[in-house]
């Protein structure tokens, strides 16, 4: 039996990572992948924070930990560089991803409706705006509270429970602080759905499912995150 | 019903187009907005005026030709074509602005008709299944799972008429394209080119200028055979296992 096999497949086919990176499936599996990373640092880091509840040495000591994490095999603070370095990595990709494909589809909808309404769910229509909040709270937060260049009063290396203390002592440390875990919550709620989707989790018996997990997640998050610059507010931790 | 219409007006895709209001008395709501604007341009005629040019076919809402949106909404307010929308979705004295699709991927060709050829494009480089022509096959030849049927059928209701385009803020076409893939590569007559399907029509669907897919829904909303949302994340399933398997 004769077929005609007229398809392109029987070209030379681009190698895997230039048709992942050449795609707009590609840069968002890119994008979707790197977010999931940074979402599991940040479930990890967010529990960790809540040890602030158990008083200044368990504190102490566990940031201590981080940093001896995986000796004797690994050098001090080898591990910390590790996770830094991936997480640097997944900003980049991410942010890079979310640049190209955004330019490329404002580019597509290059005429607007006449007729306004009023299109998608809060937390979607503010994914761009709100990852750029985020970018922004990350660089101050690291200022902030890893190098302390930004830190108001006298940063002291080794000691975060006061340095954490300092920092939501100061009415803008809590404002930006807040804003940002908000805005975090919105980006959590669509990025976590999203990232199932494109990696290809979505289903109609899954939706429902998806969007809970999206939800607690985004919720967990925000409210584990807000409940340390409240309770130094509150005097709960001091 | 009296109405008043605001109609994108442009005589030709390198010239600019306007809204341009018209007032229209004597409409049924029983017709259909294809009707009411059949009666426009008789007037329109009538008076000596260019009348509004729009696309349109089988007037059944299966041939996927018409198209146009109707005070922001794709096919307008029902989950329905435009020629299947009636009349009685609108109260008399109401103002209705009527546009084109608008995507950078379907330029305006003239007034309300716009240039979806680039779905053809996606059709060539792969919307198809490898036969030999000649008589039809024993239909009980192939067998087909039923819940691979039904996914299939559901997919292969898409007529390709642009709403998912039109009504997303990205100008994608990822529910069209989605449709396509899902409906052959569920079925086993599609499953020899189930991974050179699925690359080359994404990448039609990148090179046509579509914009891509953010998850807002807008599409699936629009579409009027219900084509879902998930029908996407479907398209990203064998997209990824076509990138893996395509060695």
């Amino acid at each position: 039996m004769f077929m005609a096999l007229a398809t392109r497949g029987t070209d030379h086919r681009p190698s895997m990572t230039r048709t992942l990176w050449g795609s707009t499936i590609g840069k968002k599996t890119v994008m979707a992948v790197s977010g999931l990373i940074m979402l599991g640092y940040l479930v990890a880091h967010m529990l960790g924070n809540l040890k602030i509840f158990f008083g200044p040495p368990e504190f102490n000591g566990y940031a201590h930990w981080l940093r001896t994490l995986g000796e004797p095999v690994l050098h001090y603070e080898w591990a910390l560089w590790i996770v830094r370095t991936v997480l640097v990595v997944a900003v980049v990709l991410h942010a890079v991803c979310a640049y190209q494909l955004s330019r490329r589809d404002i580019a597509a909808r290059p005429s607007k409706y006449v007729h306004k309404r009023p299109r998608a769910a809060y937390a979607t229509r503010t994914m761009r705006w709100g990852g750029i909040i985020l970018a922004l709270f990350i660089v101050w937060h690291i200022l902030d509270l890893t190098t302390g260049t930004a830190h108001p009063g006298g940063f002291q290396p080794g000691h975060p429970y006061q340095n954490v203390v300092d920092t939501f002592s100061t009415w803008y440390g809590n404002a930006i602080y807040i804003t940002a875990m908000l805005a975090l919550g919105l980006h959590v709620q669509h990025g976590f759905w999203s990232a199932a989707q494109t990696l290809g989790a979505g289903s109609a018996t899954r939706e429902r499912a998806l969007k809970t997990t999206a939800t607690a997640l985004a919720v967990a998050l925000t409210a584990g995150f807000i409940a340390v610059p409240v309770a130094v507010m509150t005097g709960v931790v001091s | 019903m009296r109405l008043t219409l605001r109609v994108w007006r442009q005589p030709d895709a390198d010239t600019p187009g306007a809204m341009v209001t018209y007032g229209i008395d004597g409409i049924s709501e029983d017709m259909s907005f294809l009707e009411m604007l059949d009666t426009l341009n008789e007037e329109l005629i009538l008076a000596g005026d260019e009348p509004v040019a729009f696309d349109h076919d089988c007037r059944e809402g299966i041939c996927g030709a018409c198209g146009v949106v109707i005070n922001g909404d794709a096919h307008g307010p029902e989950r329905t074509t435009t020629c299947q929308l009636h009349m009685r979705h609108f109260k008399d004295g109401d103002t209705i602005d009527v546009e084109p699709w608008r995507a950078g991927a379907f330029p305006v060709v003239k007034d309300l008709v716009v240039d979806r050829s680039a779905f053809d494009r996606i059709i060539g480089a792969g919307g198809y299944i490898t036969a030999p022509t000649g008589s039809a096959p024993e239909a009980h030849a192939t067998p087909v799972p039923k819940p691979a049927a039904d996914f299939a059928f559901e997919h292969a209701e898409c007529i390709g008429c642009g709403a998912c385009v039109a009504a997303c803020p990205n100008g994608s076409a990822m529910l069209f394209t989605s449709a396509k893939v899902n409906h052959l590569n569920t079925l086993p007559q599609g499953a020899p080119e189930r991974e050179t399907r699925v690359l080359d029509m994404v990448a039609t669907m990148d090179e046509e200028g579509f914009g891509g897919c953010t998850l807002t829904g807008e599409c699936a909303t629009a579409c009027p055979k219900g084509i879902p949302l998930p029908s996407i994340a479907a398209m990203n399933k064998e997209w990824l296992r076509a990138l893996r398997a395509a060695r």
